[in-house]
């Protein structure tokens, strides 16, 4: 099936008009990207950032992790000497806010930036530019802080940095301003991939990719868009406030001029607690897709699967207070946010559930992806259980702000985000990389891994019953928890130690991992269609969408759609609903532009720590790198 | 005197033991019932996750047939599955209503309010705890630090106030915590069930010193307590021995005064805790040392060793000196 | 790549650490800095004024922990029961650019440890050597003479004043900043 939806330029090379290796290479040079550095700097394809993304997401994820080692080092035994006070503050905000900022929630938009194009069966991502400009701003964001920590800069306040503590009076110096501004960074990056991903998926799915055969893990990515978008401003402002109470003086926070040191707190979990499913649903997604592949049937219960993602979307805006339940909050408005927070147990239930219905129904096989997949559910779960007790206002006066809830948070966490991220790497690694990773390594970093959280962190539970709270850097020997802290911090060492067991599969697989071809899993989603890696232009010709799972209906030749442009880099913009084939549309070339205004814009922000005029002279700048960036080319369709 | 030894004799065994500052191990009405709470919750939430996994288990059991189509779907089996897990969804809609039920009867409970107990201001700084005991008469008002004197089986109001940064006032043994924050009051009440002393910790991240930021509960009988009270309500006892009045050169001749009161003296600071009865407390610099000669001396010595941060300063005083003031010091009974 | 956070690191090390540093415990601890300032520009003969300082002044200066801490003591302390906020009442105004016993930061030191002239006492025994320092930088910072990314922002209650990190240093007077009075003899 061929359909030709738009008349021919008789001008102009059109992909119907040649086929084979001929179309393939023409195209590849259509979309392809100049060798040498500039190319590499102007680049607007997504399967290059995106690549990019994730290999800094997972730097920023070895840096954090180091700072958590050094931690469980200092905390192993009572009143250890190893690491001050003044050290161990900015070692555990390094570690939150690295962690939350600049890996969890950049790494999960880095595998939509990469994935979400080909799954919707497109060419690029929509607004490209702004794709390579948020990955420049994410890594200045993240230059920034960690640079500012080797300086003895590093925040110190935590990555919540309540005031007063983090407000002027208390925090002198420049660390906490760091923080704040990299939040800055952190929120432009996240925002610009959020529209180019709501974009996509609404604009540029494959002819025939109606709303409900959109995979699994582009809806949770679509929906983890819009809480970013909804979220981040909140934070924005938070940050914003703080740096003015803390650059200009003015009194937001400020009790004794008729500001409140609560309001930081509502700002901050307003945008927080959305984080958190902001990290939770794209691994979702991930899970789906795995459970679905290696279950050898399609995903039982899509629509109650759609559904219960966009209702935790909806609910996650409405639980924010149960992080303050110890600020003396009205209780009756408190027990509401209990009943709020209860209640998003019943939308991951059913995804639970789901999951558990097509392993049932299905074939399971225990590939390593699958391995994790299943470490997922045992964690999860567990640390979701303990949610609740966290949900409930009297039992949080007694585990508020304990190791209790270091251990709830690194179960859902570590569970619910990096276990299924790792699965991720083990399925898609074939993809991006064009060879497998290695099975036999891959479940010893499983059970390393697996075990070694387990070890680390379940002990915390206890500890925090026992009283010990979060964010002391050390503590008396006569409170009894040595013994229990030991043993966290050899779990803990032992799941660094699967990391770097992971890191050398990574490594040594990208040289000599079997060949993966284009679809090793024999999975069913558009992204297995092309090649490993797959070309510039992702798909010769645009695929036409018939079922959830293409590959798996259409197993002797995807039907495609014919007629854009091979001189030209042209995509389908469909519609939104029906994804019926609606326009050609023009995606832009590469530029230097947008890095030069990510490097404008990261002048004015770190200058804007010193003084307010940044902001002035900076917008002037920035200013001057966008007129550059949006200067009209040209392009042919203006002609025409 | 016989005051001291007895609580210094519950602190060592109470040291080593969970009791000391766990919600595990609890002592008061207020954390009792959230004890049980917490069990009811364990409980349900443990039958819940056993069977996830069991369900988990069972999905992966070895029931391979020959491989067909992943799109093939088998219409009964659909049916079956759709309606067990609809029926799971509902007895997880149960289970969470049934959680929120529990939770809302126990918060009520909890902060329940009597009338006409003892108030005592708790007023968090970086890093101890300044404890004021109101009273309807102004002379019987007084001020002390890091340590909460109670009757046993009274509840006691607290009123929570900041004078610096949020901190979160928390005695696991007693009852959950609450955030003494800057601007605003926080009131909790809280009963000791028993004799005994119980040990508190701040629980909101609050700077250098967060880790070294304890007090201690002291409850015990009514009548004891009210000695104490009436000794602690007096002004300093004046030094009995020339060590002591030396000491007390040695002080008022010192940084000391800077920041420290003593009533009943020129020394007037309100930087620092109140040493007008420090001699007779369990422990100094926030929970952090058991109250001794050497420790104290230590403490005075270099302060921002045993708490790096601390806004006590390291000072420059001769070893005689030192022995003098230890002696005053600890004449402040 | 990985190489150029190190590489600006070691640029900008020095500068940095000197501004975030926070040193709670600083050797020698017993030890009392020994300053030798001068009031005036004047001496007899035609070499200026004998000096001799300590150099401890450079862990102070610019440091935002130490300007901070001082900030903290001057109002613990009740330096503002006679020089309020900085603005003056029956001590000197401490905003200004007029230094009547010399502006520098020993100069400062000397003059809180040793105490001046009508009213200001001497502090040498009631406070750590340490915290004289801190208390003098900040007093600088009122003027604006400490740089204004150390110089501390606003504190948590009521305020009279722009914050010191707001503070546009004074103008030069011309004629120099010493008023008639310290020049004249004591």
């Amino acid at each position: 099936m061929s359909e030709a939806y738009a008349a021919p330029d008789p001008k102009e090379l059109r992909d119907h008009q040649i086929g084979g290796p001929e179309l393939t290479a023409r195209l590849a040079k259509t979309w392809g990207t100049e060798k040498g550095l500039l190319g590499a700097l102007s680049t607007v394809d997504h399967k290059i950032i995106g690549r990019r993304y994730i290999i800094t997401a997972f730097l920023f994820l070895f840096l954090a992790g180091l700072a958590a080692v050094a931690m469980r080092l200092q905390l192993a035994r009572p009143e250890s000497r190893l690491i001050g006070p003044d050290l161990y503050n900015q070692l555990f905000t390094m570690h939150g806010t690295t962690m939350m900022f600049l890996f969890a929630v950049p790494v999960m938009e880095a595998f939509a930036v990469y994935l979400v194009p080909l799954m919707v069966g497109t060419r690029n991502i929509a607004f490209p530019r702004l794709n390579a400009f948020s990955y420049y701003v994410y890594v200045f964001g993240g230059l920034m802080i960690w640079v500012a920590f080797m300086l003895n800069i590093g925040a110190d306040v935590g990555w919540f940095a309540y005031v007063p503590l983090s407000g002027p009076e208390f925090s002198p110096g420049k660390r906490a301003d760091i923080w704040a501004q990299m939040i800055t960074f952190t929120e432009v990056s996240a925002l610009a991939v959020a529209v180019e991903i709501v974009v996509t998926v609404l604009k540029q799915r494959a002819p025939g990719m109606t709303l409900d055969r959109i995979p699994l893990f582009v809806w949770s990515v679509f929906i983890t868009s819009f809480l970013i978008i909804f979220a981040m401003p909140a934070v924005m402002i938070a940050s914003t406030f703080l740096i003015l109470d803390r650059l200009i003086g003015t009194h937001i926070f400020n009790p004794a001029e008729g500001g409140d040191a609560l309001l930081w707190q509502h700002l901050f979990w307003f945008f927080g607690h959305p984080e958190v499913y902001i990290i939770f649903l794209p691994a979702t997604g991930m899970v789906s897709a795995i459970i679905t592949t290696f279950s050898r049937r399609r995903t039982f219960g899509y629509l109650a699967l759609v559904l219960s993602l966009i209702a935790t979307g909806f609910l996650s805006f409405g639980l924010w207070v149960h992080h303050m339940f110890t600020t003396g909050l009205p209780q009756l408005g408190a027990s509401f946010f209990t009943a709020s927070s209860m209640l998003i147990a019943i939308p991951n239930g059913i995804q639970i559930f789901c999951w558990i219905a097509t392993l049932w129904d299905g074939r399971p096989i225990f590939r390593t992806p699958l391995l994790f997949v299943l470490g997922f559910f045992f964690i999860f779960v567990a640390g979701g259980l303990s949610g609740l007790i966290l949900a409930s206002v009297p039992l949080d006066t007694q585990v508020h702000d304990t190791y209790f809830v270091v251990a709830h948070f690194h179960y859902v966490l570590i569970g619910g985000a990096v276990f299924p991220l790792l699965g991720a790497v083990y399925y898609w690694y074939p993809k991006i990389v064009g060879r497998l990773l290695d099975e036999r390594i891959g479940k010893w970093h499983f059970w390393l891994a697996f075990v070694g959280f387990n070890v680390g962190f379940f002990p915390m539970h206890i500890t925090g019953l026992m009283g010990m709270p979060r964010r002391i850097y050390t503590y008396l020997p006569e409170m009894g928890w040595g013994n229990l802290n030991l043993l966290s911090s050899v779990g803990t060492l032992v799941f660094f130690f699967s990391f770097v067991v992971f890191l050398w599969n990574v490594v040594s697989s990208a040289k000599s991992g079997a060949v993966a071809g284009d679809n090793p899993w024999d999975a069913g989603t558009l992204e297995w269609a092309t090649s490993s890696p797959p070309p510039p232009q992702n798909f010769d010709r645009i695929p036409v969408v018939t079922n959830r799972e293409p590959l798996w209906a259409e197993r002797e030749k995807l039907p495609v759609a014919t007629g854009l442009s091979v001189e030209n880099r042209e995509l389908i913009v469909s519609t939104v609903t029906e994804a019926r084939a609606d326009i050609r549309e023009t995606s832009p070339e590469p530029s230097i532009w947008p890095l030069l205004a990510a490097i404008a814009t990261g002048v004015t922000f770190i200058a804007s720590i010193f003084t307010p005029w940044a902001v002035v002279w900076g917008s002037a700048i920035v200013g001057v790198a966008l007129i550059a960036w949006f200067w009209p080319k040209g392009a042919k369709e203006d002609e025409a | 005197m016989r005051l001291r030894i007895v609580s210094i004799a519950s602190l060592v065994p109470l040291a080593g033991c969970k009791g000391w500052q766990s919600a595990l191990d609890t002592h008061g009405p207020g954390a009792t019932s959230l004890e049980k709470l917490f069990w009811i919750f364990l409980f349900i939430l443990t039958v819940v996750w056993i069977l996830t996994m069991l369900g988990l288990l069972v999905a992966l059991r070895a029931r391979r047939d020959a491989a067909t189509d992943p799109l093939a779907v088998d219409a009964t089996r659909e049916r079956t599955m759709t309606r067990t897990v609809a029926t799971l969804v509902g007895l997880t809609a149960v289970t969470v209503l049934a959680l929120t039920g529990f939770s809302y009867a126990y918060q009520k409970r909890l902060f329940d309010r009597t009338e006409n107990v003892l108030t005592i201001k708790v007023t968090g700084h970086q890093w101890w705890w300044q404890v004021d005991y109101e009273d309807e008469q102004p002379n019987r008002t007084f001020t002390t630090a890091n340590e909460i004197h109670i009757p046993v089986g009274e509840p006691v109001r607290l009123k929570l106030e900041a004078s610096d940064v949020i901190h979160s006032f928390w005695v696991p043994s007693l009852m959950g915590k609450m955030d003494n924050i800057p601007g605003r009051q926080n009131v909790i009440e809280l009963q000791a069930d028993r004799e005994g002393v119980y040990r508190g910790q701040c629980a909101e991240f609050c700077g250098w010193q967060h880790a070294h930021m304890a007090m201690l509960i002291v409850a015990k009988p009514k009548a004891e307590f009210e000695n104490w009270k009436n000794q602690q309500i007096a002004s300093a006892s004046p030094p009995s021995d020339d060590a002591q009045k030396r000491g007390e050169q040695v002080f008022f001749t010192s940084p000391c005064v800077m920041c420290h009161s003593v009533r009943g003296t020129s020394a007037g600071g309100r930087v620092g805790p109140d040493l007008t009865h420090v001699g007779s407390r369990l422990t100094l610099a926030a929970g952090t040392l058991q109250n001794t000669r050497g420790n104290l001396a230590a403490w005075i010595v270099d302060p921002q060793r045993i708490k790096p941060g601390t806004n006590m300063p390291l000072m420059q005083i001769n070893p005689q000196d030192l022995d003098l003031l230890v002696s005053y010091l600890e004449g402040l009974k | 790549m990985k190489l150029l956070p190190f590489i600006i690191c070691l640029g900008f090390s020095l500068a940095a650490c000197e501004r975030e540093k926070r040193d709670f415990r600083t050797a020698p601890v017993s030890e009392e800095s020994q300053e030798k300032t001068a009031l005036v520009s004047l001496s007899p003969g035609s070499s200026p004024p004998e000096q001799e300082v300590s150099g401890k002044a450079r862990s102070f200066e610019g440091n935002a922990y130490h300007l901070s801490q001082g900030k903290r003591l001057y109002a613990w302390f009740n330096c503002n029961g006679c020089h309020a906020n900085g603005g003056g009442d029956s001590g000197p105004p401490l905003m200004d650019d007029r230094w009547i016993y010399g502006s520098s930061l020993e100069n400062i030191v000397q003059t809180i440890r040793e105490g001046r002239p009508n009213g200001m006492p001497s502090f040498r025994g009631k406070l750590p050597d340490d915290q004289i320092w801190e208390l003098a930088v900040y007093v600088r910072s009122m003027s604006g003479l400490e740089p204004k990314a150390a110089a501390p922002s606003r504190n948590d209650d009521m305020h009279p004043l722009p914050s010191e990190n707001r503070m546009p240093p004074s103008s030069p007077v011309p004629g120099g900043s010493a008023s008639p009075s310290a020049t004249a003899p004591q």
